[in-house]
């Protein structure tokens, strides 16, 4: 049996009738077409699912969208769209940070949670972050120097990572 | 992989939960933070008729000190326990496990609670309980009860929570002068599943042990207590010889079996190494 659930994602209030086993990753890419969600293992592992829920990065493929009622989520969509990732997007392009991209959205929303709690993380506390992020083409070395070198522009050093 | 259909109820207080629970019969799951539940629903390694959240009981939630325990609200979320200072200071071996905890975003949504109940024998959280000798709250339709960590844990996935009760909070005792902790695990790839852990509490006055409690993880069906370790710390100096001793020791409090990644015997022996090297940290600050 449906179930009508209302949560804000992106800003916009959304109503939607799930089934009780939809996923918010299933919510949001087949409901709303919100694709940069991505799914890959959907067990929690790989991270390529990651969204922001209530202003913390969770697995969308953990989360059964009626738990997410009344929450607020945002996905790669809003973080792109309010402009609140241009450097960061910006250096993973810099750095040739990724290459296929499957895992790059999920890499973003890591990232900036980890600049929102730490502004000038070491190399190792952004291995630490992105130690739930599985990346299986481009490795992992050039994301942690863009995710440096962003830390280093916001915080106002010089724009170049060490 | 996507889970098998279920029926979902929402649950606001405790006594609601519980009567849900009655009403339906036995197939039925109760959600915490869902990131042990959910992946086995993808998995296919159960499928309940009905889902009953409890994430939204206020009851659930909190941190408090009340009469020299620390009680945390079963809901309590992994990275709280990494953050909260009360956490820090009085449930201190909490806050050393939770870093070993998966990663990040898990630990974003799973919940103290969750783990304690889901009893998985590879996880952090129930040593750590065990070691900090930590008293279960569980609610039943009969009232609630609290039941001390090393009675609590009984088999693989298996509590003293009976069907339909709900584990409510846990209750931590206060350190006491000159408490000491460590933890620490072995691991191919941090976040991943322990080789083997250990969770280890000890008060010394002057150097010699007092009292030492110690429990390991991922080795055998559930959270283990070192009862022969223990006695061979107590009333010593941390030095060699005694660390000898309880690496010794750890012989007798251990059985763990052979499995598809290493036979028992590496297991132990991984055990008396982490082991040896807790002791040896802890005789630094003891």
């Amino acid at each position: 049996m449906k179930t009508d659930i209302t949560l804000t994602i992106n800003g916009d209030a959304v109503r939607e009738a799930v089934e009780p086993r939809t996923s918010l990753a299933d919510l949001l890419r087949d409901n709303l077409q919100l694709t940069g969600t991505h799914l890959g293992c959907e067990m929690g592992a790989c991270g390529a699912c990651l969204v922001m829920l209530d202003g913390a990065p969770v697995h969308a493929c953990l989360v059964l969208a009626v738990q997410a009622s009344g929450h607020k989520v945002e996905t790669i969509e809003g973080l792109n769209e309010r402009g609140l990732i241009k450097d960061l997007q910006e250096k993973f392009h810099d750095r040739n940070a990724l290459q296929c991209g499957f895992c790059t959205n999920g890499m973003l929303m890591s990232a900036q949670a980890l600049l929102l709690d730490n502004p000038t993380p070491s190399r190792p506390e952004i291995r630490e972050a992105l130690s739930g992020n599985y990346c299986r083409c481009t490795g992992y070395e050039a994301i942690v120097d863009a995710i440096s070198a962003t830390a280093k522009m916001r915080s106002g050093q010089a724009g170049e990572a060490s | 992989m996507k889970s098998p259909a279920f029926e979902y109820i929402r649950a606001e207080s405790v006594a609601g939960a519980m009567s849900a629970y009655a009403a339906a019969g036995d197939d039925v799951v109760y959600l915490a933070g869902g990131h042990s539940v959910v992946p086995s629903l993808a998995l296919r390694l159960q499928a309940p008729a009905l889902m009953i959240d409890l994430s939204e009981i206020a009851a659930l939630s909190g941190i408090s000190f009340q009469d020299g325990w620390l009680r945390i609200g079963a809901m309590t979320r992994h990275v709280q326990a990494i953050n909260d200072p009360l956490i820090a200071a009085q449930a201190p071996l909490f806050a050393a496990a939770a870093p070993f905890v998966a990663h990040p975003a898990i630990r974003n949504r799973g919940t103290l609670g969750g783990s304690l109940a889901h009893a998985d024998p590879a996880s952090e959280f129930p040593a750590a309980a065990v070691a900090m000798r930590v008293e279960l709250e569980i609610a039943s339709p009969k009232g609630t009860r609290r039941v001390p960590a090393d009675e609590f844990f009984l088999d693989i996935y298996e509590t003293a929570i009976e069907p339909g009760e709900i584990l409510l909070a846990i209750h931590v005792p206060s350190p006491v002068a000159g408490q000491v902790i460590g933890f620490d695990e072995i691991v191919r790839r941090q976040g991943d599943y322990a080789m083997v852990g250990a969770a280890v509490q000890a008060v010394a006055k002057d150097g010699v042990l007092e009292d030492i409690s110690i429990a390991l993880f991922s080795v055998g069906n559930r959270p283990t207590r070192a009862v022969a370790a223990q006695a061979a710390l107590m009333g010593r100096v941390i030095d060699d010889a005694s660390i000898a001793d309880a690496k010794a020791a750890l012989g007798d409090d251990l059985d763990p079996p052979d499995d598809l990644q290493f036979p028992a015997t590496m297991r132990l022996h991984l055990a008396r190494v982490l082991l040896g090297r807790i002791l040896a940290n802890l005789e630094a600050v003891a």
